[in-house]
């Protein structure tokens, strides 16, 4: 089990992390959320024991990362944003020094490697430099340095960034399939690949919790969850034929296509049957309806536009401008 | 295996994976040569030692050696793979030492291939080579302590450049106060602390070692040296962490 408490972090004047506190157990595949700057990287950072916390703490199956540094690196398994490697090493001599380092020697670390390579499908690249390998098989080979000792705890900083659609399935996948019985942790602000791997999802914006819940959870909070999206097949007044209705908040047009709106339902709600019965009554030109399911995306943009966090970045802003006035 | 070995093996095949090791190498035995035998007058002194070859020593160093210590850390932390190495399960002093260790085979090794010149002085005359195996012995503890202050320095800066500057700055200060310009310079001042700023100086040490006199404690001023500067590197590395 990951607990965090209270965890701040603080360069100079600018706090990126801001009394953090939460707890991810076994089995539990954490999406941590942000736009950028948000101090999801900031976290992973700290956890991982490559910054110390201004304040707060962070034990890793008991074990805390400020005292006990060792026991904790050899629980976690770490992806650094970007996949940084030792370019001038082959695939195969970089996860040799990893194997090494991590205390494998002889047949173990021949096994480790070998499974590494077949899991994260390198074998084509082994004796290639890494500085030489493209931007997917320089992330995978991230990858397999993080897995090689089969950790318990894996934090992965935005693992599919900047891959293409089949490797960033591929990189799904084996998260997927490596989740069992370990916490991992990854941050992206990609959101369908929230919804595609983790069981549970924390938005975090200036360094605060905004969010914390299931990805299902999270669409649900959205103001499009249970609305219904309506194709028209000619032009019609959808506005005037709901008009008055106190179920439905507001019909809105959608950004796509001239005749195809959204119809927002009132607060708990459920508008379907009713908008199905009126269509047919009223005799709407209908191509086709749906209903929608919760827009993590605008959930997501809802919460991390807080009028809160416009001031707090404000003051952030202010003290900048503080400290530049000294200099 | 230890894991400071795993680090420093690591390191030094980094050196040779590159181009650096070999061009480090060369030039190194280059430059030896037009010091010790156009500068020096190597021939034309006509004694059968090898004092001009050691004696330019200090002043090869000077850019030789921050050349290689440039890059130790700050290299990490530009192409942010110190993130990976700092995350590892691995203590921070068996990096810091494994580090450094790998360079100073490297400039060991260097040093090293000026054998030539020894046997050259030895086919020419009858040099003490109890001498020429103590500066041998004094120059690589020198360049030790030159690493050792890059180290600090690569520790301090991501920009490799900004370390070279910074490294050859501080070696320059550590090579001059025992020049007698210097200490010509702050002769009013009181006895002792004209001995104190000699005694600082890699020159004193190293001539005094290059002559054949292995004193104890002039091996000893290096190896506090550099564990000094070391142990530096270490703290500065801890407070980039917290910052």
């Amino acid at each position: 089990m990951i607990e965090i408490s209270h965890l701040t972090k603080k360069f100079d004047n600018f706090t990126a992390v801001d009394d953090l506190s939460f707890k991810v157990e076994e089995g539990e595949v954490l999406g941590f959320l942000g736009p950028n700057g948000a101090g999801k990287s900031t976290t992973m950072k700290v956890i991982t024991g490559f910054l110390s916390a201004s304040q707060g703490s962070v034990t890793v199956d008991g074990h805390d990362i400020a005292t006990d540094p060792m026991a904790v690196k050899s629980l976690i398994g770490y992806l650094p944003e970007g996949a940084p490697s030792y370019p001038d090493m082959t695939t195969l001599e970089f996860l040799d020094f990893i194997a090494e380092i991590r205390g494998y020697s002889d047949e173990e670390k021949r096994r480790r490697i070998e499974k590494v390579i077949n899991d994260v499908e390198l074998r084509s690249v082994c004796h290639k430099t890494i500085d030489t390998l493209s931007k997917g098989f320089k992330r995978r080979v991230g990858l397999a340095q993080a897995i090689l000792h089969d950790p318990k705890v894996l934090i992965l900083d935005e693992p599919t960034d900047g891959l293409d659609p089949n490797q960033k399935h591929h990189v799904r996948k084996l998260i997927r399939n490596l989740a069992k019985d370990k916490i991992v942790i990854i941050s992206t602000h990609i959101l369908e690949e929230v919804s595609a791997v983790c069981t549970r999802a924390i938005i975090i914006a200036g360094g605060r919790i905004l969010a914390d819940g299931t990805p299902k959870e999270l669409e649900g909070r959205s103001a499009y969850a249970g609305a219904i999206s309506v194709q028209l097949t000619q032009d019609f007044d959808l506005q005037a034929a709901l008009a008055g209705d106190q179920d439905i908040r507001a019909v809105e047009q959608a950004e796509d296509n001239a005749r195809h709106y959204i119809l927002l339902p009132s607060a708990n709600k459920q508008i379907f049957g009713k908008v199905s019965e009126k269509a047919q009554s009223g005799h709407w030109p209908v191509a086709e309806y749906h209903l929608v399911e919760g827009l993590l995306e605008d959930y997501f943009r809802s919460v991390t536009h807080d009028s809160a966090l416009a001031s707090r970045d404000a003051q952030n802003a202010a003290s900048a401008t503080t400290t530049q006035q000294q200099v | 295996m230890n894991k400071m070995l795993i680090i420093f093996q690591r390191e030094l095949a980094g050196y040779f994976a590159t181009p650096l090791a070999y061009v480090f190498i060369v030039i190194f035995l280059v430059m030896s040569g037009i010091f010790t035998f156009d500068m020096g007058a190597f021939y034309e002194r006509g004694q059968a030692d090898l004092m001009p070859f050691f004696g330019f020593h200090p002043w090869l160093y000077l850019f030789m050696i921050p050349a290689i210590a440039m890059g130790l850390w700050a290299d990490e932390r530009k192409s942010g793979t110190i993130e990976l190495l700092m995350t590892l399960p691995v203590k921070l002093a068996d990096v810091v030492f494994g580090k450094f260790l790998a360079a100073w085979v490297l400039c060991v090794l260097a040093l090293s291939l000026t054998f030539p010149i020894w046997l050259t002085v030895n086919y020419l005359g009858n040099p003490d080579n109890g001498v020429i195996v103590a500066a041998y012995l004094g120059s690589a503890l020198m360049a030790g302590g030159f690493l050792s202050i890059g180290s600090c320095m690569s520790a301090i800066t991501r920009n490799s450049v900004v370390a070279f500057i910074l490294t050859v700055a501080i070696c320059f200060v550590f090579v001059a106060c025992g020049t007698e310009i210097v200490l010509d310079t702050v002769s009013w001042a009181p006895q002792f602390i004209v001995d104190a700023i000699a005694g600082l100086s890699f020159l004193t040490h190293f001539d005094s070692i290059s002559k054949g006199v292995l004193d104890v404690r002039d091996v000893l001023f290096f190896v506090v040296f550099i564990a000094s500067w070391l142990f530096a590197s270490a703290i500065v590395i801890e407070i980039k962490k917290a910052n």
